[in-house]
């Protein structure tokens, strides 16, 4: 096989993607040692302490049921600074628009893009614009840049997983992704399902309140909810016992995957977070996290049940247990 | 509770578990069944059924998943064609990753090749139809479960009267390649859990042959856990009364006779040959190629194109594998040289594969 080309899977934000920046990109671009990855870098200049976090959107479709790439790009940087436990302030804007895009749909994605960071109570503070041949674009890509401020101590990251704690997401998980393939050219599917898109800064401020207890956020985006566990279990050296029968799960994402042959544990989500908190304040997590309205089917999923080299493993629902691993390659459909 | 939610009941999952447990306790010779579906393998790796069954009860996967059978020469074919400028070639997502002697329809995408994911054959005659200065290419893989939509967008292009739809056709037929296992010397098959939607095609009578020549149980048995155990029990009962008789666990779903409708699409589209599965070899009558009054559709016979020379993988254990010798485990390549995003042999590409399914779920 040749290895010497960029395929999709490299874009997955499973194991392609891991070996892309593991083997090339970090070596060569990183001025220190990369210890783990976590959703945005975090800087202390001059005594001030920062997040600063970047992300691109390529969606396609560019609208879907529940959102469009416009607030996709504001609410995915703003998730990614959040999770590092930061207060998202302000956000940059680079805009690369194929010649012959509609200024319509342009202004459509635009009114998206202002009420989600009037949503998330952040400023759009500087952006750039491209244009590109046609053919040499797809319509609209955007890159977003945010910076948040940390204002607390707390060890919050990937690497922070204890034995003992408890794994609870803020709600059903695979919408986001089931809603955008059913939106996708040649899949006439009428699921029903909208995209979760939304900014998990306002939850996060709630949970911070949980102090030292609160050990690891992470928002389980490409590659879902399995492989952003298999990332903790590494990078904390740890073993991640899933419960299959309490993962809230919407019936049309059941369906969708049921027939499509997709597992919900690896479709992307873009409005749900998975925090890891320590066993005896896990319900006051949970209670934090259902009182807000991003959180009301929020559920403890499982919990860190040793030491290892880094594994998740999950009880099904019928009483067996098998092994997670992070996604390989794209997720395909089934062929019989 | 919905209706599939019915048949992931924990309580009868483990109740079924504790019987079979209960009736094979204190043997000492393992009993062993083999599935010969791909949908089975997976489902048992995604219940984690083997952690509930009893260590007197053995499950080895066998040749099922359609994308693992499926040999290099056609893929060799396949990466030639989509070559040709003037080619579109249409596929189930599995065929992408799956490693011909030196390239892959990924890389070839990759380099440029048109090559479009869809989920119907039908997407693809609408293609042709959509691009009629291009050719389109269905691969046409699969059991007799895809066979007859794949006859179906033959009929469709027919009608509509397009002469720029093919399809490479490599689909395989099922009782055959489960009488050559059951000669097999080296291979102890004590029962075969029958395929769900197959079966549902052929009819629960094409097992018979092999229950009598054979002496071996046989069990039509459908994907969910609940179905799997239930159909495993039956096997079970079976072994230990020395009985060798053919069951349908799956009756809401499959009849003795199959579907006749669906029969009679594959007699018309296709003729029975003598297939070439990967690691087992050519079995006389066990596949299907585009009966001679359909070559027009037929892209091995309308579309010429220099193939290049056959490479097999070396070290590549997905023979063996798919014949039940060794498990996924034993594969020197397994999880190293051979991985998901790097896949070596077929087995470990399909997510239906059983190196595929050990590799997530197994370990």
């Amino acid at each position: 096989m040749n290895n010497d080309l960029i395929l999709l899977g490299h874009g997955s934000g499973g194991r392609l993607s891991h070996q892309l920046l593991d083997d090339l990109i970090i070596p060569q671009l990183s001025s220190v040692p990369v210890k783990g990855q976590n959703d945005a870098a975090l800087l202390n200049i001059g005594g001030v302490k920062l997040a600063f976090s970047t992300d691109s959107y390529v969606v396609d479709p560019i609208f879907f049921p529940g959102g469009n790439i416009g607030d996709l790009a504001i609410n995915g940087t703003v998730n990614d600074l959040a999770m590092m436990g930061a207060r998202p302030l302000c956000l940059s804007v680079g805009f690369i628009l194929e010649e012959g895009f509609s200024k319509e749909e342009l202004s459509r994605i635009l009114t998206s893009m202002r009420q989600a960071a009037d949503a998330a109570g952040v400023a759009i503070v500087t952006g750039d614009t491209k244009v590109v041949p046609k053919g040499k674009g797809d319509r609209i890509f955007i890159n977003t840049s945010g910076i948040g401020a940390l204002e607390h101590n707390l060890q919050i990251d990937g690497a922070s997983a204890r034995v003992g704690d408890k794994i609870i997401v803020n709600g059903c998980i695979g919408d986001h992704g089931i809603a955008v393939l059913s939106a996708r050219e040649g899949l006439e599917i009428d699921s029903g399902i909208k995209s979760d898109s939304a900014p998990l800064n306002g939850l996060v401020t709630g949970l911070l309140t949980l102090g030292p207890a609160l050990h690891v956020l992470r928002d389980p985006t490409r590659g879902g909810v399995a492989t952003t566990l298999k990332e903790i279990a590494l990078q904390s050296g740890v073993t991640v016992t899933l419960n299959e029968e309490s993962l809230p799960i919407n019936p049309g994402v059941k369906g969708v995957c049921a027939i499509l042959g997709l597992d919900p544990l690896y479709v992307a989500n873009e409005g749900k977070l998975l925090a890891l908190v320590a066993p005896e304040r896990a319900d006051e997590a949970l209670e934090i996290m259902r009182r807000h309205p991003l959180g009301r089917d929020a559920a403890v999923i499982g919990e860190v049940t040793e030491t290892s080299a880094g594994k998740v493993q999950m009880e099904t629902l019928v009483g067996g247990m098998r092994g997670v691993e992070m996604l390989a390659g794209e997720q395909l459909p089934r062929i019989c | 509770m919905n209706y599939s939610d019915v048949f992931r009941d924990k309580e009868l999952v483990q109740g079924l578990a504790k019987r079979i447990a209960d009736l094979t306790r204190g043997r000492t010779e393992p009993l062993v069944f083999m599935e010969v579906c791909g949908t089975h393998t997976n489902a048992i790796y995604q219940f984690g059924l083997r952690s509930l069954l009893p260590p007197e009860v053995r499950l080895i996967s066998g040749p099922g998943c359609p994308v693992c059978v499926t040999p290099n020469s056609y893929l060799d074919r396949a990466i030639a064609l989509c070559r040709l400028p003037d080619v579109i070639i249409a596929s189930f997502g599995d065929m992408l990753r799956v490693p011909g002697s030196s390239s892959s329809l990924m890389e070839e995408r990759a380099k440029g090749a048109d090559i479009r994911v869809v989920y119907s054959p039908l997407d693809a005659v609408q293609l042709a139809a959509k691009n009629p200065d291009k050719r389109v290419v269905f691969l046409g893989v699969g059991f007799e479960t895809t066979a007859p939509t794949i006859a179906g967008s033959i009929l469709a292009a027919k009608a509509q009267g397009l002469s720029n739809y093919f399809v490479l056709a490599s689909h395989k037929t099922m009782p055959q390649p489960m009488a050559i296992l059951s000669a097999d010397p080296e291979l102890q098959v004590d029962g075969y859990i029958c395929p769900a939607h197959v079966s549902a095609i052929i009819g629960a009578d094409a097992y018979r042959f092999l229950c009598e020549e054979y002496k071996v149980p046989c069990v039509v048995t459908g994907f969910e856990p609940t179905d799997v155990l239930q159909g495993v029990e039956m096997l079970v009962r079976q072994a230990i009364a020395g009985e060798s008789k053919v069951e349908i666990q799956y009756s809401r779903v499959v009849r003795w006779e199959g579907n006749a409708k669906a029969q009679a699409m594959l007699a018309d589209v296709f003729t029975p040959f003598d297939a070439p599965w990967r690691g087992i070899g050519v079995l006389p009558g066990s596949g299907l190629r585009i009966a001679d009054k359909y070559a027009d559709f037929d892209a091995e016979l309308a579309i010429p194109v220099q193939v290049e020379e056959l490479k097999e993988h070396k070290g590549c254990l997905c023979g063996e594998i798919l014949k039940g010798k060794v498990s996924p485990f034993d594969c020197p390549l397994f999880g190293g040289k051979c991985t998901p995003e790097s896949p070596v042999g077929a087995c470990m590409v399909s997510s239906e594969g059983t190196c595929a399914a050990a590799y997530k779920y197994g370990r």
